[in-house]
Formats: structure tokens, C-alpha cells, sequence
């Protein structure tokens, strides 16, 4: 069972997860794990946890972290032309790979870039894809007869997808000669030490394996080319801030804006906002946070006037905890927060940010 | 130029998805259906290009009959004309969905001229299965990068610049026409139709095609097998949906920590208590 | 949070469900009565908790023809103003055609009656009024300057505010009811998902989920959830501009039954003319499921879309453009009643079970008001007659009937509806054992309650050339198209055959009830004003009060035993009677109240030779002595028993026939032969409920007898009152010791030509002014108006009748009538009771 690991000389937090879920998995069916990184060489990816080339210290580091979380081989993908991130090759790379190895099953996170890639190989390998998993499994299909397509040599999958940004849950069969599946972030708590299985027993100690696989692209490969790439200023990413202070429709104007930027300042925080927000051209869509925006996962959604359509609940619905601000006690956002507070945006926010100013005199 | 934008009718989305009883798909009884904010940028995007570059946006939905809806919206939009590809009722599998678009680009392609560009969603609102887009690039032999909020055309060289944001900035990309690409909201902010592009819509002839699935139940027979000429030969992917179902939702108690600026203090006990502060 | 609890007390004096702008101002009035413990429940959140208030459009147009309706609206914008949640914009009636033009006219005389400033206006006035109409297409226009916009949500939240500051009221949004407990027909319990509460009192305020929620007690709340489409088109740079929500005035585009108003940079259009599309009250989608609202279902763009043409024709300069779009666009739901009226007051199923139900914006805070009266006091300062739920048989209270009818009327909203309009769908549902017989004789069949009543019989024209003879030839003209529709002059020549010969009048449209029992006495003295302590075999005409001294009914009661009356009312008043009589019965079941209506048809037989045609096929003493007038008695009518009572609404000797309705073709085919000899002709309601009736001055429950007006007003005030108490006798007691401020009168036309020399026929409703032409209006602001209008064929002349103030009320005194924006001189010919013709009753009582 191959995973596909997003890393920035760290292992991202998302591929931590599908390697979870491949681990139980793969102990399920007494398989290894084998992982799969793109090593393309030393043209450093910035772009937030990516599978770019790191330094020999970092790939180290990266190697024993991997044997730590029960990974049995490594299957570094290296290709000059894959120095930049280039969707078409690396998803070709991953097709050529599957067709080398000949897995059961293919695990990625469902982030952008894994569900891109992961698409990328499968339609290239003509294999089907579920992507935003929260589960999956092994299992005989309900109905034998009902996959006669993928019928040779396929096997079958039990797996539940993620629908409608979390809003529903689809249980599905995939079957497959090999399965693809992407795992949806927040689906797992991450195992950070898979060197003992579920039965506590020590897995077999051998040492692990590096093997580098090396793509062909023939000269006509068609790709688009990645020919720019900005780092956005220093700041807190949406996805990736502790605390999220989002903006909806009662907050009444771009400038309303200013108090929450500053209490994200003091949190160190982002700042985000509801549809209707960016709808009135009061915030960037960068900023929306929704099924259509960004999906945060923050320890605490700070939600200013916002009523939590199911639009925006779904991309705010992963915070360990909400705390809704708004006139409206009745709102949507109010009756599902942690904690709540009935009041004026206006008045609350600039409040907040006082009493934060007043303590740390 | 030339501009295909391909749109999947779904549920507009609101409240809470009720599901019928046997779980096979969403109640709708009192849902409108759209496009979804993904494929309503693609649609306008389109517009906007040709609108620029000049040459004709042709809408594409695979789906139920009913998906002239969609098709009728976009026109009411500006785009110049719709093309059904009538699957049924029943929601196909992705592997199915790109190769119904697939069959239906190449027999536009092969009666009118080729596209420059083919747009989609980057992902369908409901199903979200983020890949049809990427099957259809790949079996056309288009480049297609996915999330994209700007594209720019340079007619001349026959290429595009596309920018997408992605978690750490923005990312160019540039791809050589004819392309691809998976939209997504904030690429533009689309346009509601006139009246007037309304009543033209109701009245817009749309190009219908079909596609069916191999019916598993149904015999084999030479002589049962009608050749419709307008019918696009696809087949059963290896995903298929079961059921939906409604994930539990965590009831929590909300705590209300007080009413207006007064609750300030409460709120940065919590603050200081999650170490935020 | 003081105002939203989740914590439900476990009793309340009234639970009121539902909190959109009824169940708001409910409240609100019912803490300014001193109700203590008040619970209000939506299943919604608040302050918009999905229903029909939330999306409504918020105008108000002031001017209606049904009195009732006006009175709440002006009283709703008093209350909308008062909580400065009305903002005045002006709005405009478009005529694009003649029948809507003369419509117009006819909206300008309702104006007039009810005292609002409007003016008829040309097409140069209007596009100075609203500049981006097109002229060309605008033919007439009514300019009503107090049209205003409200904002429902604030003003309920005002509402609520400030019941909570004067009683201890309990707000519970999110809450679901989930059952209502009764014991022996009474209201117990609330149960809701967030507990029970204890209660006698609960009111259905759910707009359209009403049926769903009254059901759970056994209630029927007869509406239908229907679609009513909107579009919000925009940005409109023009509108923009304004800066404010609404600058220019509302306009209703009456001929394509659309709207057309600012809402903001946007103009939302609104439409009336689509199919009617109609929804289960069971399946509006819940909070949780629906996308909007629950009461905003997804647009049907096929229904709409064909009348964009006509928005575009009138709007063109600022919608016809490709950068103002179709920003939004919802089905609405709003509530359908088969009448169109709303349905208020306590249900005739379960006793303290109350319906605030099918009200619109512009009414809301006034019903509020209005019920909380009824609540408090039993009735209230505006009469809710046409309003009253209890005004349905059981047969319009089925599904079929509602879906029938209001399919029908929703495209009558925008229509030009005639006062004597019938109803197409449903019709035949109640027939007499004389249906088939009358359709023989080409009965024109008009409905009641259900029932098919001849109105005229084709078979009696050849009467028009006989009446002719006698002089009465002007009788039959009516040269407008709009005054002789629903009407034929064979009325007036079967009047004039009945007045010569004998007529017999198919009745069976009456509601008959039996009350019986030890305690019956005491109850008939309590429901009626005259005395019903009176010999076996008496027949009582009384009228029956509301708590507050107005009017409730006017109704025949007989003695039929010491301890049995026969109750006898109108086909129209008959469901809203039962209701009361039977609601009023003694819980120690002294009295049982049985309803005889379809076990009873009844045959009126009157006129001249009614006695020799009676006495022909009877063996009963038929004579004056042996069967006076104003008593009952069984006799025999060849194989048929009869209860015959010797009494007339139309001023003639006679009887009304009550008989087996199993035998009442029998009765029909003996009257009828024996009546040959005679020259018996069959008589319609035209007739018996106009021109019979109004010659003789009978007022008539719903026009002359509202409870706004009491018995004295009224000159049915008995000379003597009785010792025992009855409902209303406080009121009535006062109204006969002040001095009288208005009489009922009865007026003739002088002059019947318009200013094209056309002579013209008001019909009901019209104001009436001074020569001068200044309003008459008594000292308590009542303004005089017609009640009813008919041809009077005996006595030559057209009749109106209104009350007037007592100054005014004189005989002789030279009046004007304003009818379809013309004036008409009228004449006082009667003031009081008695009649214009045979004005000693010697016809009658001979």
C-alpha cells in the first residue's frame, strides 16, 4: 500500500492523517506501508508542506520520522523535470509508479494538491478515484455482479466520502485492480508512533528501504508550466491559524473589518469571513471561509455577525471551538457556538481588544 | 475564441440536505437547483473572454433532462448555446460523467470547430468529487490545473496564465491553448441575467445528445440494442455511491457568556485559558 | 437572555403559536388587556421566523371594497406608525383597459365611503409620479398617497417588547409544538418539544402551517399555502441614486395583476397572474431543510417568466437592460382562504382553541388587536363577520373545496370581481329535493354555503311581456353592461307576478336547529333579545347580539314545545349560528342542540292566492283564524308533514314550508298543481332576498345588521325588554337610553342618468354625500353608505338602503350617491322601520 507524502522537510499534518488511516488499513489486510515523496532535487518548494526537494539533513530527519510512523519503504520520486510543481507530471509520476509497484491501494490526504495529483494519476492509470475519504476499508462487494467492468482483477473497498463539504456523508464500493482514495482532513487523529501495531506487538524491524523511482516524459508530454509563484507576507495562513476571527454580514462594512484584523493581530490569528462578505466586496475571497472558501480547522472560530448558513458552517465546522458574537440570539451560529455572546459587533469586538490591552498593562 | 464550460445540476444548497428515504439521493421537493458558485464563475468567465476575444461560450451539462434548467440559466447568463448530454435520473459516477463530457467535446468538436478552452467547476458542489475535470483534460490531451481565480489569455501566442491561490500564496501557471481549467469561486463575480436575457433563454434551442449506461439487467441480445445515433457510448466507473446518509452532528451547549461589551472580560478569560493571549 | 428562555412555565393564561405579525400583535393587545401569563411559541427563529411575514412584500394599499378589510388595514397603519416602522411612498393603480378604468372609478366611490385621500389621475400625472412608466400604455390611473411600506419583523419585535414590559410574557422561538390536549372539546394543553404547558387558551397563529397545527386539536383552519412569485431586478442606477429604501411610489399594474415597487437600487416586481400553484401545509420543509425560509420555495421560472414581457412594456426604460438583473427570484407562500377572507375567532370544533390565520401584512396588527378584544370582551370595536371561522359548512371546510376555490380566486386577487360574482369550481354540492324540478325550469342557479339557489327562472320571461303590460317596463332596463351583470329583469317580473298571484320560493338553503331540554328556556332567553317565554306554537323574530350590544344575527325562533325551539337562519349565516348557539350550550347538558339543515327543505309560498293554494291540499284550518300569523304549526300537505309557519320576508301572506327532505319534490310537485289554477310561478332569491325584501325595508344580516350597529340604530329595537338577561343586554340597554345617532333608511333614486345620458344602477357600497357633495358621516364618525340597492317593481322606483345619521335621516331629504365617479341625486323615503310598501303589513297579515 503506497501513501503519497506532503512534506516540507516536515510531514504535513494531512498526509500524517492518511498515513494513519493507511496504517490501520494495511494492518487490516498484513500489508506494509510504503510511502511515496517527490525528492526532485534542490529547487527548495516553498509553497507551504509540499514533496519538493529538501537538504540531506532534512531528508534524513524526514526518513526517521517516516520509520517512526511504520512506513517500510520509501519511494523517492526524482525527476529533474519535477523540480517545480507541475500537476500533469507528478500525477504522470505517480501513474507510472502504481504501474511499477502494483499496490492494492494508493492513500493521499484530500488537500488540493493531493486530490489533484491523485486525479491526475488515476485518470492517467484508468483507475477510478474516491477522493475525501473518512473512511475506508477492505471488503467483498454487496452485489458481485454489479462491477463487471473493473471486474478482473479488481478488488473491492468499503470507504465513506465526504459529500457537500461535510454536510453528508456517502457510503460507496470501490472496486479496483488498485484503489485510490484521498482521506479528508480532520477525518483522523494523527498517530505519531506506529512502530507497534494495534496489538501493541513491535512491527518487524527491518531497516527501512529507499528505492528511487525515476518517470519518463516523453517530449510531446503535455503539462502547464508553473511560472510564478508568490509567498503571501508574513501573516497567518487561514488554514493553518490557531484562531480564525471571521466577519459576516453584521459586521456592516469593509472598515467594520478594522477591529477584527486587530484582534487577530493580538490572537495572532486570521482573519476570515462569510460569503455574503465577500459577495459585497468588503474582503478578499482568499478570506471566505465556506464550502466554496477555505476549510479551517482553528482551536477557536471567533464568529462576528455571522448566522451560519450551512454554506459557511461547513468550512467553519472543523474549530475545536466557536465563539459567536450577534444581536441575534437565535442565529444558527449562536445556537451550534461553544459559547456565545448576544451584542453588537461593533461594540463587542472593540471591547475585546481593550480588555486585552487592559491585562497586559 | 472558442470556449466550452461544462456545469452539473445540484441542489442549491441552504439548509440542511434532507435525504430520501432510501438514501440514494437528496430530497428535493422544495429545493431550486443551480450550477453552483464554482461552475456560475466558469459560465461568466467564459463570457467575459468572449466578450473580449470574440468567438462563441457553449454550455455542456451531462445529466437529467431536466439540467436544460441549467444550460437555460447560462444562456440567460449571455452564453450563445446549451448542449444536453441526458444521462437519466441517476447520478453517474465520475469515470462515467468525464467520459459522457469527453464523447460529447469530441463530437461538438468534430461538427463545429475545436475549443480553446474548456472550463469546469473545480469541484461539483454535492458530489465533490474532484476529478472529472482532470479525466477530461487528460483523455483530450489538455493541460488543466485545478483552483484557479484568474485566468489571463494571450490570443496571439495561443496561450493563458492562470493563477490560483494555494495555502502559502499564489501560484501562475501557464498553459499552451487549447486548455483546461478548474474554476473556482472568486474568479469573477457573476452576473444575474436580464429579464430580457431570461426571456431569450426561455426561448433558446438547446443541442441534445444522450449517453446511457450499460443497463446490468437488461439482456445482450444483438437485436436489443438500438443505435441511436445521437448517443454517446460510456461506461460504469469503479466507484459506485451506496447510500447517503446524514453525518451526527455534535450537539453542543452553548454557553452565553453575557450580553453586549460587558462579556469582554469572559471572553478573554477564555482567550488567556487556550494560551491565545 | 431576559426575552428568549428555552424554559417554558408550566401553565399560561393564552398560548399564542406562531410569531409573525399576528401572533406578535396578539400578544402585544392581549398584555394591553391585562392578560397576565402570556406564552408565545414559533418553531422558527427569531426575529424572522421563516413564515409568510418574513418575505412578505410589506405595501399597503389602504383602499378595498369590503368594509372589514379597510377598517383593518387603517387600523394596522395607526399601529405601524405609532411604532415608526411605516415609511409613506405613495402608491398608483394602473388601468391599461376600459373595464379597468371603470374599475378605478368604482375604487375612487370605496374611497370616498371610507374617508382616504385618492384621486383618479391621468397618464401625465402618473409618469410625473413615477417617471419610468410607459404613457403610452396607461389609460387611467388611482393615485393614493397613503400608501405606505412597513417593516413587520421590527414592528413584532416592538410588539414583543412591549407586552414583555406590561405582563409576563414568555418568548420561546425554536420551539415545536408537537401536540394540543382537549378534554370534552376544550383546550388543555400545550405539548412542545421543549415541555407542556398548561392553558385554556391557545391561538393559531401559523399563517400557512395553520391547518397542521389546528388539526392537532381537531380543528380545520380552511387555507391553503399558495405561490406568490417575486423577482428583485437590479442594480438600477436610477433607483440607485434615491439613496433610500423606496422614493418613488408603489405601482400596481392591475390589468397584467402585477406589481412593481423599490426596494432599494433594485425594483422588485411581484405577480398574481401566474397559475395558481398551491402547497400542502404538510409538506412546507422545516427550518432545518428549507433553503431560504420554509415559506420561500425555489422560483418555478416557467410560471413567471411569460409576464416579464408585461413588466417590460410598463418598466422598460429601467429593466429592459442587460446590466440590471434577476437578483432574486422566490415562490412565496402565502395563505389562501376559499372567500379570500382571513379566518379569524375561536373555532366551532374545540372551545378555546382561537384561529389567527390568512392575514396579510396590511391587516396584521389591527387582527391582532381586533381578536384580542374578541378574547377579552367576546367582540370587538370592528365587525369580524366576514372574517369569522365559524362562517364554513363542513363541506368548505374539505380539502377539495378549499384547493377548488382558491384556484379559482387566486387570480381574482388583481381581478375586478362583481359584488354578485359566482364561484365556477365547486359548485353543486349541496342540492334541495327541488334541484331537479328548478332545472327543468332554467333555474340561474347562484350558490350559498354550498347550496344551489335559483335566482331567477328562465322559464318566467314570458312574465317580462305580461308585467310590461302593466306599466312596468322600466324596470327592465339596465343598459350597463356592469349593472345587469349577475342579474336579469325576469327578477323583477316573477316580484310582480308574486305581488299579483302566488310565487313559490325553493328555501332549503336555511339553517334549522333543534334545542331541547330542561334548561331550554333559560338558554333561548340568554342567546335571544326578544322574549321567548312565549305560548306553544309562536313564531319570534329576534335579533341576536354580540357581548358589546352589536349585531350577531337576526334569526326566527318557534316555540315548538315547553322545553323545544326551532331555530330557523339564512343559508349564509347558518354555520356561524350553529357555532354560537351551540358553543353557548350549557355544560350540565340541560339543553341538547341538534342541527335539522339536511333533514329539512323548505318551500316559501306566498302571495295573494297563497291561501287558496294551501287550502286546496290541505285539511288543516288554513283561515286567519285558525292559523294567525307569526305561529308554527304541523299540518299535512297530501302525504307530506308540514311545518308551516305564517310569516314573510317579502311582505306577502304566506308560509314557509318545512318538510322531510326525503318528501320535498312530493310538496313541490302538490304546490305546484294545485297552484296552476292559480297562476303560481317559481320565484328565485332575486326576490326573496332584494326586491321582495327591501320593499318591505327588511335589513339583512352582513349589509344592514353588522355589530357596529345596534338594534335601535338598526329600528329593530323591541319596545319592551324582557326581565331576563340575554348576551349584549348591557349594550343594548345603553344604546336605547342614548339618543339615536343614526336610522336606517330607505332612498330612491331620482335621476338614474350618467353625465353621457346612460342610465346607470348603483349597486351596493357606494358612498353618500350632501347635495353639496360633502360625506354624511353620524356623530361617531360612521360614515352613511349603501348597504343594499335593488329594484323596488311595486313601487316604481330603485332603492338604496343606508343608515344615516338621525339629521340626516328625514323624509324628503335630497341626497347624492357616488357611483362609478358619477353623482346621482337620491330622495329619503323612509326613515325607520316602516316599510315603502304596504306600510301597515295588511297584505301580509290578512
Amino acid at each position: 500500500m503506497l501513501v503519497l507524502i506532503e512534506h516540507n522537510g516536515e510531514v504535513a499534518a494531512s498526509s500524517l492523517e492518511a498515513l494513519t488511516v493507511a496504517r490501520a488499513i494495511a494492518d487490516d489486510l498484513g500489508e506494509p506501508v510504503e510511502a511515496v515523496v517527490f525528492t526532485a532535487g534542490t529547487d527548495a518548494d516553498p509553497s507551504g508542506p509540499t514533496l519538493g526537494g529538501v537538504s540531506a539533513a532534512e531528508e534524513e530527519a524526514l526518513r526517521s520520522r517516516l520509520e517512526r510512523l511504520g512506513v517500510s519503504a520509501i519511494h523517492s520520486v526524482a525527476h529533474p523535470e519535477l523540480a517545480t510543481y507541475s500537476p500533469e507530471r507528478w500525477g504522470e509520476s505517480l501513474a507510472q509508479l502504481i504501474r511499477r509497484v502494483e499496490p492494492s491501494a494508493v492513500v493521499a490526504a484530500g488537500t488540493d494538491r493531493g486530490n489533484e495529483i491523485m486525479a491526475q494519476a488515476a485518470a492517467r492509470a484508468d483507475l477510478p478515484l474516491a477522493t475525501n475519504c473518512s473512511a475506508v476499508a477492505s471488503a467483498p462487494p454487496d452485489d458481485p455482479g454489479a462491477t463487471s467492468q473493473n471486474g478482473a482483477g479488481a478488488q473491492h473497498w468499503r470507504l465513506t466520502r465526504v459529500r457537500q463539504g461535510g454536510m453528508l456523508l456517502e457510503d460507496a464500493e470501490l472496486a479496483a485492480p488498485v484503489a485510490l482514495a484521498t482521506i479528508v482532513p480532520g477525518s483522523a487523529e494523527p498517530n505519531d508512533d506506529a512502530t507497534h501495531d494495534s496489538s501493541g506487538a513491535a512491527r518487524a524491524g527491518q531497516p527501512m528501504a529507499v528505492e528511487v523511482f525515476e518517470p519518463r516524459f516523453d517530449d510531446a508530454f503535455v503539462a502547464s508550466r508553473l511560472v510564478e509563484r508568490t509567498t503571501r507576507d508574513a501573516g497567518v495562513s487561514l488554514a493553518t491559524a490557531r484562531v480564525v476571527v471571521s466577519g459576516g454580514r453584521g459586521v456592516g462594512s469593509a472598515d467594520g473589518f478594522a477591529s477584527l484584523e486587530e484582534l487577530a493581530k493580538l490572537t495572532a490569528g486570521a482573519v476570515g469571513c462569510s460569503r455574503v462578505v465577500t459577495n459585497n466586496g468588503w474582503r478578499p475571497h482568499s478570506d471566505q471561509v465556506g464550502q466554496t472558501g477555505t476549510k479551517v480547522n482553528p482551536d477557536l472560530y471567533i464568529a462576528c455577525g455571522i448566522s451560519g448558513a450551512t454554506q459557511h458552517w461547513v468550512g467553519c465546522m472543523g474549530a475545536k471551538a466557536i465563539l459567536a458574537i450577534n444581536t441575534d440570539a437565535d442565529a444558527p451560529m449562536v445556537d451550534r457556538a461553544t459559547y456565545a455572546v448576544i451584542g453588537d459587533v461593533a461594540d463587542v469586538v472593540p471591547a475585546i481588544v481593550d480588555e486585552i490591552h487592559r491585562r497586559a498593562h | 475564441m472558442e470556449v466550452l464550460v461544462c456545469v452539473k445540476r445540484v441542489p442549491a444548497s441552504g439548509g440542511t440536505p434532507q435525504l430520501t428515504d432510501d438514501g440514494q439521493r437528496v430530497d428535493t421537493r422544495n429545493l431550486a437547483f443551480t450550477v453552483g458558485p464554482h461552475e456560475e464563475c466558469a459560465v461568466e468567465e467564459a463570457i467575459r473572454l468572449v466578450a473580449e476575444h470574440g468567438g462563441a461560450v457553449t454550455v455542456l451539462s451531462v445529466g437529467p433532462a431536466e439540467a436544460d434548467e441549467q444550460l437555460r440559466y447560462a444562456i440567460s447568463m449571455g452564453a450563445d448555446r446549451g448542449v444536453l448530454v441526458e444521462t437519466g435520473a441517476d447520478e453517474l459516477d465520475p469515470q462515467a460523467t468525464a467520459a459522457a463530457i469527453t464523447g460529447a467535446v469530441r463530437r461538438l468538436e468534430a461538427e463545429r470547430a475545436p475549443f480553446d478552452l474548456i472550463l469546469f467547476g473545480n469541484e461539483s458542489p454535492d458530489a465533490g468529487n474532484y476529478q472529472v475535470g482532470v479525466r477530461v483534460a487528460c483523455a483530450l490531451g489538455l493541460p488543466i490545473v485545478g483552483g484557479i481565480k484568474g485566468i489571463d489569455i494571450d490570443d496571439g501566442a495561443r496561450h493563458a496564465r492562470l493563477r490560483r491561490d494555494v495555502p502559502a500564496g499564489v501560484e501562475v501557471y501557464e498553459v499552451s491553448l487549447p486548455a483546461a481549467a478548474a474554476v473556482k469561486e472568486g474568479l469573477n463575480l457573476p452576473r444575474y441575467p436580464s429579464m430580457r436575457g431570461r426571456l431569450r433563454a426561455r426561448k433558446a434551442e438547446l443541442d441534445e445528445l444522450s449517453a446511457r449506461l450499460p443497463d446490468a439487467g437488461a439482456g445482450t441480445g444483438a437485436g436489443d440494442i438500438d443505435t441511436v445515433p445521437s448517443e454517446i457510448a460510456i461506461g460504469r466507473g469503479g466507484l459506485r455511491k451506496m447510500r447517503l446518509r446524514q453525518p451526527e452532528e455534535k450537539r453542543t451547549e452553548t454557553v452565553v457568556l453575557g450580553r453586549g461589551p460587558e462579556a469582554a472580560p469572559a471572553i478573554v478569560d477564555i482567550l488567556e485559558e487556550l494560551d491565545m493571549v | 437572555m431576559t426575552m428568549n428562555t428555552n424554559t417554558l412555565p408550566g401553565r399560561a393564561d393564552v398560548v399564542v403559536i406562531g410569531a409573525g405579525i399576528v401572533g406578535n400583535s396578539l400578544v402585544h393587545h392581549l398584555a394591553d388587556l391585562g392578560w397576565s401569563s402570556i406564552v408565545l411559541l414559533d418553531k422558527g427563529p427569531l426575529p424572522d421566523p421563516g413564515g409568510s411575514t418574513g418575505h412578505a412584500s410589506n405595501f399597503i394599499f389602504p383602499v378595498d371594497h369590503s368594509k372589514e378589510i379597510v377598517d383593518l388595514t387603517a387600523d394596522s397603519m395607526r399601529q405601524y406608525e405609532k411604532l415608526g416602522v411605516l415609511t409613506t411612498c405613495g402608491g398608483i393603480e394602473i388601468a391599461r383597459t376600459e373595464a379597468r378604468e371603470e374599475e378605478l372609478r368604482r375604487r375612487m366611490s370605496s374611497a370616498v365611503t371610507w374617508d382616504i385621500d385618492a384621486e383618479l389621475i391621468g397618464p401625465d400625472r402618473a409618469v410625473e409620479l413615477v417617471p419610468f412608466m410607459n404613457r403610452d400604455i396607461i389609460r387611467l390611473a388611482f393615485w393614493t398617497p397613503s400608501v405606505a411600506v412597513v417593516d413587520p419583523l421590527q414592528a413584532g419585535a416592538l410588539m414583543r417588547e412591549q407586552a414583555a414590559a406590561t405582563a409576563d410574557l414568555t418568548v420561546s422561538a425554536n420551539t415545536e409544538v408537537l401536540g394540543i390536549e382537549t378534554i370534552a372539546g376544550h383546550v388543555t394543553k400545550v405539548r412542545t418539544d421543549r415541555g407542556d404547558i398548561e392553558t385554556e387558551t391557545v391561538v393559531v397563529a401559523c399563517g400557512v402551517w395553520s391547518p397542521r397545527i389546528a388539526r392537532m386539536a381537531g380543528a380545520t383552519i380552511p387555507l391553503t399555502p399558495a405561490v406568490h412569485q417575486m423577482i428583485d431586478v437590479g442594480p438600477i442606477p436610477e433607483l440607485a441614486a434615491t439613496g433610500v429604501e423606496i422614493a418613488y411610489p408603489i405601482v400596481r399594474d392591475m390589468d397584467t395583476f402585477m406589481y412593481e415597487r423599490q426596494s432599494g437600487a433594485d425594483l422588485e416586481v411581484g405577480s398574481y397572474a401566474h397559475r395558481p400553484i398551491l402547497h400542502d401545509p404538510e409538506d412546507i420543509p422545516s427550518v432545518a431543510a428549507a433553503q431560504l425560509s420554509p415559506t420561500q420555495l425555489p422560483f418555478t421560472a416557467e410560471d413567471f417568466d411569460p409576464q416579464m414581457e408585461d413588466a417590460l412594456e410598463l418598466f422598460g426604460s429601467i429593466l429592459d437592460r442587460e446590466d440590471a438583473g434577476v437578483r432574486h427570484a422566490i415562490n412565496g407562500l402565502l395563505s389562501l382562504t376559499p372567500d379570500g377572507s382571513p379566518l379569524l375567532g375561536e373555532t366551532p370544533e374545540v372551545k378555546g382553541l382561537w384561529s389567527a390565520a390568512a392575514v396579510w401584512i396590511k391587516e396584521g396588527p389591527g387582527v391582532g388587536r381586533m381578536l384580542a378584544e374578541c378574547m377579552t370582551h367576546g367582540s370587538a370595536e370592528i365587525d369580524l363577520h366576514g372574517a369569522d371561522i365559524a362562517r364554513f359548512y363542513p363541506n368548505q371546510r374539505t380539502r377539495a373545496h378549499i384547493r377548488e376555490r382558491t384556484s379559482e380566486g387566486f387570480n381574482k386577487t388583481y381581478g375586478i370581481v362583481h359584488p354578485r360574482e359566482q364561484w365556477l369550481s365547486s359548485r353543486q354540492q349541496r342540492l334541495s329535493p327541488f334541484y331537479e324540478r328548478e332545472g327543468v325550469l332554467g333555474a340561474e342557479f347562484f350558490e350559498v354555503g354550498g347550496w344551489e339557489r335559483p335566482h331567477w327562472y328562465e322559464s318566467n320571461r314570458p312574465l317580462l311581456e305580461e308585467m310590461a303590460e302593466f306599466g312596468h317596463k322600466f324596470l327592465q332596463d339596465r343598459p350597463h353592461e356592469w349593472d345587469r351583470r349577475w342579474w336579469s329583469p325576469i327578477i323583477n317580473a316573477e316580484h310582480l307576478a308574486m305581488r299579483q298571484r302566488v310565487a313559490m320560493i325553493d328555501l332549503s338553503a336555511f339553517a334549522h336547529f333543534e334545542v331541547a331540554g330542561p334548561g331550554v328556556l333559560d338558554y333561548i332567553q340568554r342567546m335571544i333579545v326578544a322574549n321567548a317565554d312565549r305560548r306553544v306554537g309562536r313564531l319570534i323574530y329576534t335579533p341576536v347580539l354580540a357581548p358589546n350590544g352589536g349585531f350577531r344575527s337576526d334569526l326566527t325562533v318557534v316555540r315548538m314545545a315547553d322545553d323545544r325551539y326551532r331555530v330557523i337562519t339564512g343559508g349564509s349565516d347558518g354555520a356561524r349560528d350553529a357555532a354560537w348557539f351551540s358553543r353557548n350550550v350549557p355544560a350540565d347538558g340541560s339543553v341538547t342542540f341538534t342541527d335539522l339543515t339536511s333533514a329539512t327543505c323548505t318551500l316559501g309560498l306566498w302571495g295573494p292566492r297563497a291561501r287558496d293554494v294551501l287550502a286546496s291540499v290541505t285539511d288543516d284550518d288554513v283561515t286567519d283564524d285558525g292559523f294567525g300569523f307569526a305561529t308554527a304549526r304541523h299540518i299535512t300537505v297530501g302525504t307530506v308533514p308540514v311545518l308551516a309557519l305564517r310569516v314573510s320576508y317579502v311582505g306577502e301572506l304566506g308560509w314557509e314550508l318545512h318538510a322531510p327532505f326525503d318528501q320535498g319534490r312530493v310538496l313541490w310537485d302538490i304546490i305546484a298543481e294545485a297552484g296552476a289554477p292559480h297562476g303560481i310561478i317559481p320565484a328565485g332569491i332575486g326576490v326573496y332576498g332584494t326586491t321582495g325584501r327591501m320593499e318591505k325595508g327588511y335589513r339583512l344580516m352582513g349589509a344592514e345588521l353588522t355589530s357596529e350597529y345596534t338594534p335601535v340604530d338598526a329600528g329593530l329595537a323591541l319596545k319592551k325588554v324582557k326581565e331576563h338577561d340575554f348576551i349584549g343586554k348591557d349594550g343594548y340597554l345603553q344604546a336605547r337610553e342614548h339618543e339615536p345617532i343614526a336610522e336606517m333608511c330607505i332612498l330612491t333614486v331620482d335621476d338614474h342618468h350618467d353625465s353621457s345620458g346612460m342610465r346607470r344602477y348603483p349597486q351596493g357600497g357606494e358612498p353618500i354625500l350632501s347635495v353639496r357633495g360633502e360625506r354624511v358621516v353620524d356623530r361617531i364618525g360612521r360614515p352613511s353608505y349603501v348597504t343594499s340597492a335593488g329594484s323596488g317593481p311595486s313601487v316604481g322606483a330603485y332603492l338604496l338602503m343606508a343608515y344615516l345619521p338621525v339629521e340626516q335621516a328625514e323624509e324628503g331629504n335630497r341626497l347624492l350617491v357616488q357611483y362609478m365617479g358619477e353623482r346621482y341625486p337620491v330622495t329619503v323615503a323612509r326613515a325607520g322601520r316602516t316599510p315603502l310598501f304596504d306600510p301597515d303589513d295588511s297584505r301580509m297579515k290578512g
